[in-house]
């Protein structure tokens, strides 16, 4: 009982790592068809993010609230690679809808500057950067109508991207100045250390679990079922399915496609940014630790199913309870006294690398007899 | 239009020469009777850059010693060590091809360079077919010994195999069980030969291993196996790399495997840069085994990190392969002078026999082109560093490792030509 609970927990702990991870994926390769390779590098935004935050709230000022730091780098991360990501879609990635084979290199592309950008840039500018494109892009848009509509709004929309960036720069300076670790580029990996209520172990039932996995299975939790809410029972939600569903018709009935593009796009990589948050809490933070993540994502993704978020959380699950199984070689340790050649051929399977390989070989296998995973797409629009 | 595309040409030939000046490593000449230029071949870029750019700035730093007091001295004639700094981007077939750069186009006598065995792998044909020579710095698995490298770093002996004996015999989980944790390539697969073989003979057990694969942090099914075979604690042997250190230390503390509850990880590849990126705070009361660690209380060694942190920021650490990049070029400038010329051939033999007073004491060249050098086992310490618990002689280094089954019995010698690479004792 104690091994199938632990057994249980590790799988969903695996699995859940990588839902978070290929949670955004789900929406934007999933609904919006969009390949999106920069996608590592936004989970990547929101590690650094997480990291920001916390030297932010070692300040004086913030010192009280140190220990909730890391509810606060949630909602941050969220918005920071929303942020990052809505101008990805509103400089590139609309220009190249229906050209995956672009899309892909486009975003590669991408993937590599944000890459660099973090090796090059101190993080307290970058963070003033991100803080310039968040007034820029969002001030023009509280506007009220009368001057949205007037001919002046060009204007407007100019002298905003200004104070934007005259803000963008002040923040920069101030955590510059205030705090010296940020004020300098550095490619080395930073640390993430987790606030000492989320360290340690908590038990149940007599087994200890680890506070950070418990923690990561929360996030993912919440995100999923805002996620599920938001897409069937919000307005903009049903948006989001009628584009996806049918564009053109959507088109004509007045639901602005752009709109919902953008929106669509902007909570994918917000969830990136969540998923960022996540994995800070189990390694190190540096520049390719995304990039370690978007393999496993896209294969989540296809594996249960693209365009069903059902599909891609049963498909995650599915994959870590069968990375503990293997990779921990349980089957032997809940039938010890199994014929020879059997137990050796779980034994040889039975460490990191070779259990990969079993469950890649595996789903290439599924995929022959199901190529369009767990619960494909079914209708009209498949024939498109 | 005219004008500024003039001004354009002309910015661009004013940064190219500004280029070519600081790649070339210094300014004129003064009371040097001619100049020598040398080769600096490590990642500039990529994942290995954190690391390698720290043997860069240590070449420099002994280069700039070196040519402060006086210079290399041929013949009656001073020479001033200039350098050429190749970047191989974390990029294997680039590093090869780089040194190809250097020895053809630029005519270097010798490159200093290279840290994963993966590069050292790819440039040693190279080196081989061009009879050019290359002074490589890191620990390694060893199982190799070729006539046109020197290696300056620890062979297995003279690192792992002290530390299994430590642990097995000495450490407070003395006479417990093994369990042996890597990351999935080369080094890690043939140490833990090593070291299953020497544990065996030792009379104790090795009880599980597990290998990540390069880049993967997910280490939840390593950590319940290591649960389920050390229930009641042991000793774990960690030859996991980079950042997979990380996840590791963090997730195996918040899994209760600790040294208070009777775990002790010891490490092979985390020297003091490391633990300041992965934290003392998960490191303490864990081991490492090193030739050189920074808390040595010698002269030399003050002095070595001493000057490096001035040099380069009194933020700033040495370590273990750094101590191993400064040790080969003041040997070869030892060499170079003996031999009273810069012909390969000649350094060649020169250079074995060669004794330095390195940082971590005295240092001798062997016939197997590797180094005699000082085993130190420590504790790591909340301040970052190592606690020194034990010191070994000085250990000679085996090429061919006498526990691995694959290389028993056979040994390495440059000095005698009816033995050469590989022969048996």
């Amino acid at each position: 009982m104690e091994l199938l609970l632990d057994s249980l927990f590790n799988g969903v702990a695996i699995g859940s790592v990588l839902l978070v991870a290929a949670l955004g994926l789900a929406i934007v390769f999933g609904l919006m068809g969009v390949i999106n390779l920069a996608h590592g590098e936004l989970m990547m935004l929101g590690a650094y993010t997480t990291y920001v935050t916390q030297l932010i709230f070692k300040l004086p000022i913030l010192k009280p609230f140190y220990n909730s730091y890391i509810i606060v780098s949630i909602f941050l991360a969220f918005i920071v690679s929303g942020v990052v990501g809505i101008l990805l879609e509103k400089t590139i990635i609309r220009k190249l809808y229906g050209s995956p084979l672009e899309t892909l290199l486009a975003t590669w592309g991408v993937s590599l500057i944000l890459q660099q950008f973090v090796r090059s840039v101190p993080l307290a500018y970058g963070t003033g950067l991100v803080i310039s494109l968040l007034i820029g892009l969002f001030l023009p848009t509280t506007f009220p109508s009368k001057i949205k509509e007037s001919i002046n709004f060009k204007y407007f929309k100019f002298s905003s991207w200004i104070f934007a960036a005259l803000t963008g720069v002040l923040t920069g300076s101030v955590i510059s100045s205030s705090v010296s670790k940020l004020s300098r580029a550095s490619a080395r990996n930073v640390d993430v250390t987790a606030p000492s209520w989320m360290r340690g172990q908590v038990e149940i039932i007599g087994t200890a679990f680890p506070k950070t996995r418990l923690m990561i299975i929360v996030i993912t939790l919440i995100s999923v079922i805002a996620i599920t809410l938001f897409l069937n029972q919000s307005a903009w939600g049903m948006r989001i399915r009628a584009v996806t569903q049918n564009r053109q018709m959507s088109d004509c009935l007045g639901i602005s496609t752009e709109k919902v593009d953008i929106i669509t796009f902007g909570i994918g990589s917000g969830l990136a940014g969540v998923a960022g948050v996540a994995v800070s809490l189990l390694g190190s933070v540096g520049p390719n630790v995304g990039g370690n993540y978007i393999v496993g994502c896209f294969m989540v993704v296809v594996l249960g199913g693209v365009g069903n978020l059902l599909g891609t959380v049963l498909a995650s699950f599915g994959i870590g309870i069968m990375t503990d199984l293997i990779g921990a070689g349980r089957l032997l340790s809940i039938w010890p006294d199994m014929p020879l050649p059997l137990s050796n051929t779980i034994n040889f399977f039975a460490t990191t690398s070779m259990a990969r390989v079993m469950i890649f070989a595996l789903i290439v296998i599924f995929l022959q007899f199901k190529p369009t995973g767990l619960f494909p797409q079914k209708g009209r629009m498949v024939e498109n | 239009m005219r004008i500024s595309r003039r001004i354009l040409a002309g910015l661009a030939t004013a940064s190219l020469a500004v280029t070519a000046t600081s790649c070339g490593g210094g300014g004129t000449s003064g009371s040097f009777d001619d100049t020598v230029t040398v080769g600096i071949l490590h990642s500039l870029s990529g994942t290995m850059a954190i690391s390698e750019s720290t043997l860069v700035d240590t070449e420099k730093m002994a280069i700039e010693e070196i040519n402060a007091a006086g210079g290399v001295n041929v013949g009656g004639k001073s020479y001033k060590i200039e350098y050429i700094v190749e970047d191989g981007a974390s990029d294997w077939p680039t590093f090869a091809e780089k040194s190809k750069k250097l020895i053809d186009q630029d005519g270097v006598p010798v490159v200093f360079g290279g840290w994963t065995s993966a590069s050292r792998k790819a440039m040693l044909p190279v080196y081989e077919s061009k009879d050019a020579f290359l002074y490589y710095p890191i620990q390694y698995e060893a199982q190799e010994c070729s006539n046109n490298i020197f290696y300056t770093g620890a062979t297995p002996n003279q690192q792992s195999e002290p530390a299994t004996d430590f642990m097995y015999k000495r450490s407070p989980a003395a006479g417990g069980d093994f369990f042996l944790v890597g990351s999935d390539y080369v080094f890690p697969r043939t140490s833990n030969t090593i070291t299953k073989a020497q544990v065996k003979q030792l009379g104790g057990k090795v009880v599980g291993e597990d290998y990540l694969p390069l880049g993967n942090t997910e280490v939840a099914p390593i950590i319940s196996k290591i649960k389920k075979a050390l229930p009641e604690g042991g000793i774990i042997i960690n030859t996991l790399n980079g950042d997979q250190n990380v996840a590791f230390f963090k997730q195996i503390q918040d899994a209760g495997i600790t040294p208070s509850s009777g775990y002790y990880v010891m490490n092979y590849s985390i020297a003091e840069e490391e633990i300041s990126t992965i934290g003392p705070e998960f490191l303490e009361g864990h081991y490492g085994a090193w030739n050189y660690m920074m808390s040595i209380d010698t002269p030399a060694s003050k002095k070595f990190a001493a000057s490096f942190k001035k040099r380069w920021g009194a933020d700033r650490v040495v370590a273990d392969p750094q101590e191993s990049a400064y040790n080969m070029v003041y040997l070869w400038k030892q060499a170079v002078e003996d031999a009273g010329t810069f012909d390969d051939n000649a350094v060649r033999e020169a250079l074995v026999g060669q004794k330095f007073d390195a940082p971590q004491g005295p240092v001798e060249v062997m016939p197997n082109h590797h180094l005699s050098q000082t085993v130190r086992i420590g504790e790591i310490n909340a301040e970052g560093g190592f606690t020194i618990l034990e010191e070994t002689g000085v250990v000679l280094p085996q090429a061919w490792n006498q526990k691995h089954p694959s290389s028993k019995g056979f040994a390495c010698d440059w000095t005698d030509p009816s033995k050469g690479e590989k022969y048996k004792l």
